[in-house]
């Protein structure tokens, strides 16, 4: 395998609406930071791929459009993924992998606010049997967060420490959406309280990814990619364990998270009640850095906020405030389809 | 180290048709993928991983669909990746299975496209305008229709083309048992008597709306010798983007669809595509963009391409087939119309092409594009395993 690293990362201040910004212009900036930062233009770059979901901007074909802020001309070698940014980010990797390129400029953005995103989410269901009944994502992660409960696992006060933990960290990081400490607040869906969930906000984040020594001479530490892999379980809520991420747990075997500890995790958890899953899934201890950008619980910018692990993940590397760090990104409905990344400083591996 | 060769060592596809009302999305898409793992003699447990594709979600109502057919797909506890590249997306989505590959990520791959356009309305999938963005107007004909006419403008091509391909291209799909428009009473006098849609583009010289899905198992060197058929190598792919709208955009010929071929024929090593290529699957959901793609992807000079098909040369038993297999003309599930060029064009050089087989195809040429003519997505494969 090639060495790859995430040399640059930007994101946007996350905000519950930005009605005055088309998607080309939220996206525009943080392009534009990624490539100052390591001195690339568009057509520098051997790779672009992007994530996103039409069904946020309410209409096809939106990623078509978000291409002009790119600079796409002459054309490039691009492609979409309709997922998450993290798993753009992954195709990314796999094309750096082949040799046909060595830097990769990887971007993502969700616009919750032209809709009612828990409706939307619930047309990701079965269309045949569940979407109709529309059973909306904050339903279906008290589920989740109640069968933990049942199980032992947790209870309401240590979900409301976990979210208190979040949107304090959330506190130092200028672009959260929510910081600062925040009262438990009301059931949403029994158990899972306001604080438990997370913001509805629009968004945007970009990285740039560098095989090698071209890595080094664009970042002075450079987040190397040392493991990623991703895994998906079945659809059905009837037929997976909740209280379990065995996704999760063997997309970090195959990233190599259990050869050497973390100091660092930013899991993309939306619900307070996941942290809970995702921890056991990893078997991270309280030694372990979690969530020091406030997580999902601050900001959930959807398509963006598992992207936007990763990035803040490999940021920590660059500053020197972590070695080694774990990103994870998820997909579908409680934790249906996880990623894992881990990210190294270049002394952690020497 | 160099990339890992990769195979194409199973193609299945569902027969096209307007709608399956008999199966789910979840049925229509096993069905192909069995298809294609019967072709390739493997079965779920080979499978490394599942590179999805198709065309917007709003064509049925489903947003993420990998999510729900991941089950229908043996993908549970492997990697799912779902690619979306507009018109393209079922070439695109192939080449993000055959990187996979090529990089030893994993071994062997399942790669599907799909769609079914019965289970909503594609015309109103593609007509949810937001504000202060250029709609791609109602339906796709309208976009495309001015372009047709700049480049018979542009090229003094007569009137009469647009329904050689047609002609062609439907006559080709008879020989194709999973085409979806077969009409046996065919003639050239009624595609030119059928009504005017988009000026100049007629009602018989349009794509069809299908339901269907394409699979393919793409796997590396040692998967290929387990291979009980003979597999297609691919000895270049390569995608190319650009805006939907810019000042200089050139919509006849875009420079993207240039750059891309030019990309895939350096990967091959093809100087002379005209000679070199045997067959080619072309994306022509309009009949007027076989000329138009005939010199875009370098087959004939600027201002040349409609005298090829004028000559006869892109006919099943012309110099340089395009579209044996009927083409997006007779089959339409739009997300994977482009994988079906790239297994259909596998299936040429693996010489199981059946009754639309080009005699002696060594080299086969798959393309793909979508948006705004802005996404372009291309691959050759090859009956010889590629050199070096």
């Amino acid at each position: 395998m090639r060495d790859v690293a995430i040399v640059a990362f930007a994101q946007t201040d996350h905000l519950r609406r930005t009605d005055e910004l088309s998607e080309v212009e939220m996206l525009m900036p943080v392009l534009h930071q990624v490539l100052d930062a390591t001195g690339l233009r568009t057509s520098d770059i051997g790779f672009t791929c992007s994530g996103s979901s039409d069904y946020l901007a309410g209409r096809a074909f939106s990623f078509t459009m978000a291409l002009d802020g790119v600079g796409a001309h002459p054309p490039i070698s691009e492609s979409h993924v309709e997922m998450d940014g993290a798993w753009a980010l992954y195709e990314a990797w796999v094309k750096i992998q082949t040799g046909e390129a060595d830097t990769a400029l990887v971007y993502a953005y969700g616009k919750s606010s032209p809709g009612q995103v828990r409706d939307v989410l619930t047309r990701q269901l079965d269309p045949y049997y569940t979407a109709p009944l529309w059973p909306d994502s904050v339903a279906l992660a008290a589920l989740q967060a109640q069968a933990l409960i049942d199980a032992g696992d947790t209870d309401e006060a240590a979900l409301a420490a976990v979210a208190t933990r979040s949107r304090t960290d959330a506190s130092d990081n200028p672009h959260a959406q929510l910081s600062g400490a925040v009262p438990a607040g009301d059931y949403l869906v029994q158990p899972l309280r306001t604080g438990d969930c997370p913001p509805i906000g629009d968004g945007a984040a970009a990285v740039v990814l560098a095989a090698g020594d071209t890595a080094r001479a664009l970042c002075a530490r450079p987040a190397w990619i040392r493991g990623i892999d991703h895994r998906i379980e079945a659809h059905g809520l009837g037929v997976r364990e909740l209280t379990e991420s065995p996704s999760t747990r063997l997309a970090a075997e195959r990233a190599g998270v259990f050869e050497r500890p973390v100091d660092t995790a930013e899991l993309h958890a939306p619900f307070s009640s996941q942290e809970v899953v995702l921890r056991k899934a990893l078997g991270l201890g309280d030694e372990v850095r979690v969530n020091p950008s406030g997580g999902a619980l601050a900001a959930n910018p959807v398509m963006a906020a598992g992207l936007i692990r990763l990035g803040e993940a490999a940021a920590r590397i660059h500053r020197g405030e972590s070695d080694r760090a774990l990103a994870h990104a998820t997909s579908g409905p409680c934790l249906q389809q996880n990623l894992v990344a881990v990210l190294e400083g270049e002394s952690a591996h020497a | 180290m160099p990339k890992e060769p990769v195979a194409v060592v199973g193609v299945g596809q569902t027969k096209h048709v307007a709608a399956r009302h008999d199966v789910s999305l979840a049925g229509l898409v096993r069905e192909a993928a069995v298809a294609a793992l019967q072709d390739a003699g493997l079965t779920w447990a080979d499978i490394d991983a599942v590179v999805i594709g198709k065309a917007p979600d709003f064509f049925e109502g489903v947003m993420m669909p990998e999510l729900y057919l991941a089950d229908a797909l043996g993908a549970v506890g492997k990697p799912m990746l779902r690619v979306h590249t507009a018109g393209s997306v079922g070439g695109s989505t192939a080449l993000v299975a055959a990187n996979l590959v090529a990089a030893r990520v994993h071994r062997t791959v399942l790669t599907l496209a799909f769609e079914k356009q019965s289970e909503s309305n594609a015309m109103w999938g593609l007509s949810l305008p937001i504000p202060f963005q250029q709609p791609l107007l109602a339906g796709a004909g309208g976009f495309f229709a001015p372009h047709v006419r700049a480049y018979m403008r542009r090229t003094g091509a007569p009137d009469t083309v647009g329904s050689l391909v047609a002609y062609k291209d439907r006559r080709n799909a008879l020989k194709n048992p999973y085409a979806h428009i077969h009409d046996p009473d065919l003639t050239l006098e009624k595609v030119q008597a059928a009504p005017m849609l988009w000026d100049p583009i007629r009602y018989s010289e349009t794509c069809p709306s299908s339901d269907g899905a394409c699979a393919m198992i793409l796997t590396d060197r040692a998967g290929a010798d387990r291979s009980p058929h003979p597999p297609a190598w691919v000895h270049g792919g390569a995608m190319r983007s650009e805006p939907t709208l810019f000042a200089g955009k050139d919509f006849v010929s875009p420079q993207a669809g240039k750059d891309c071929a030019a990309d895939v024929y350096r990967q091959a090593g093809i100087t002379d595509p005209r000679r070199e290529i045997d067959a080619v699957e072309m994306y022509v959901p309009f009949s007027w963009y076989e000329p138009m793609w005939l010199e875009n992807l370098g087959f004939a000079d600027e201002g040349e391409g409609w005298k090829l098909t004028e000559a006869g040369v892109t006919e099943l038993d012309g110099d340089l087939p395009v579209n044996p297999s009927g083409g997006v003309l007779s089959t339409n599930p739009i997300g994977a119309s482009g994988m079906i060029r790239f297994a259909e064009a596998a299936l040429q050089v693996r010489g199981r092409a059946g009754e639309h087989q080009v005699e002696g195809a060594r080299r086969a040429l798959g393309h793909a594009y979508g948006g705004g003519a802005q996404f372009f997505s291309m691959w050759l494969v090859g009956a010889e395993p590629p050199t070096g």
